[in-house]
């Protein structure tokens, strides 16, 4: 990528107001925030489903390495990444599974900015239970901090029921114990730990056990995918985000009768495709969010 | 005396037994007038996957996989289920609102698992 791209002017130019999502109370005045708190801001990419291929999209190929064309080409680089899930379209086939893990691993270290955190989708990881996922991209499930904010990755998709499991939920129970009430905690996952639409598999069967876990703290966000569109829900004082895709757009929860991807419209590529920036402010615990095309009209 | 107790206790006895009878009697027709409605999961298919009910009547659905573990969801009813391979699994509904309504696989079960649903029509 020649050409950098502004970050802050792009956002002014693009209209891309951000909208800021406190997830709780936030931090009352003369409240100290963890030690080593600071202004920062991470990128949130997802659902590549690389190797997917079909009528509905034309450029299964191109999208991922426009995505990450994109994000090397911003003079700012966030400090990390997170990928929340479904690097890869879905296949029975064991070794052509690790072809496309493979591919995605090596497309993505093209990335100027190292540090990603990689979070499996069914797609990825429900066929062997994150076998092969495993081998490329680690541990399904983790935790990590940063400036002031401790991160959980929970993985949803590795049992082939959309079930979280008793053994993880009892991970996360204790993760949790260990942070005081007015942390900021951010979740990564892939489903909804809500039933957004049940019907279109757009759920985590014992999601509500993870909320329930999680509402004594204060300031909880979650980002997620599998959605394949922006989208954001409370529940209780926890807010939920569900990113853009970088394949296909999906339709609007119950908007049609299947979820079959919204058409290609030639006359406006990549719509509803795109990355997330997310600006973290945890002295406020707020997260300023800004929605990024994958090929940018400035 | 003797013989009237113990008249009154065979009639009370026998009335028992009739209500007993009475109320297994009604289980059984109760039971056996349930509509039961087979459907066949196979990867990445139900047959049938369309069905029909009447609103309010109570229905039993017999499941069946013909190769791997499946689920069968029906969100608007509350309704799910395992279907696990070589048992016939059997679940109640009764659809209370009319219109149609999407059942679906939510167990992953392979590459066309999205494509897994069906639906429900409820008149009357």
């Amino acid at each position: 990528m020649s050409k950098s791209i502004d970050r802050r002017q792009f956002i002014q130019l693009a209209g891309l107001a951000g909208v800021v999502f406190a997830s709780g109370p936030g931090r009352a005045l003369g409240q100290a925030p963890a030690a080593g708190s600071e202004e920062f801001y991470f990128l949130q990419m997802s659902d590549s489903h690389w190797g997917f291929e079909g009528p509905p999209y034309p450029d299964a190929k191109g999208t991922l390495r426009k995505a990450v064309a994109a994000v090397n080409a911003l003079d700012d680089p966030p400090d990390f990444i997170v990928f929340t899930g479904d690097l890869t379209h879905t296949t029975d086939d064991p070794a052509l599974r690790r072809m496309r893990l493979a591919q995605v691993r090596d497309i993505v270290a093209e990335l100027r900015v190292k540090d990603v955190r990689f979070m499996p989708g069914e797609h990825d990881a429900a066929a062997d239970r994150a076998e092969a996922y495993q081998e490329f991209f680690g541990d399904t499930h983790y935790t990590f901090d940063h400036k002031g904010v401790h991160f959980i990755a929970l993985d949803n998709v590795s049992d082939p029921r959309a079930l979280i499991g008793d053994t993880q939920l009892q991970w996360l129970e204790a993760d949790l114990r260990q942070q005081p009430a007015d942390a900021n905690i951010v979740v990564l996952t892939h489903r909804p730990l809500f039933d957004l639409y049940p019907q279109w598999d757009w759920a985590t069967r014992d999601g509500k056990q993870a909320i329930d876990l999680l509402m004594p703290h204060r300031n909880v966000t979650v980002f997620y995918g599998h959605i394949h569109q922006e989208h954001h829900r409370m529940t209780g004082h926890i807010a939920h985000h569900a990113a853009k895709g970088l394949m296909f757009a999906l339709p609007v929860a119950g908007s049609q009768p299947q979820r079959n991807p919204v058409p290609w419209d030639a006359s406006q590529p990549y719509r509803g495709l795109g990355f997330r920036d997310v600006e973290a402010d945890p002295h406020k615990a707020t997260f300023d969010l800004h929605e990024f095309p994958v090929v940018a009209k400035v | 005396m003797t013989p009237v107790i113990a008249s009154r206790r065979r009639m009370v006895t026998a009335m028992a037994a009739a209500l007993l009878a009475g109320a297994a009697g009604v289980r059984i027709a109760s039971a056996q007038q349930e509509r039961v409605v087979r459907i066949l999961a196979r990867r990445f298919t139900y047959s049938p996957d369309k069905i029909t009910l009447a609103r309010g009547v109570p229905v039993v659905l017999a499941l069946e996989s013909a190769d791997v573990l499946m689920g069968f969801s029906v969100p608007d009813f509350g309704v799910r289920a395992d279907i696990i391979p070589g048992q016939v699994t059997r679940v109640r509904i009764v659809a209370d609102k009319a219109g149609t309504f999407p059942f679906l696989c939510d167990i992953f079960c392979g590459s066309g698992h999205e494509s897994m649903s069906g639906t429900i029509t409820v008149v009357g």
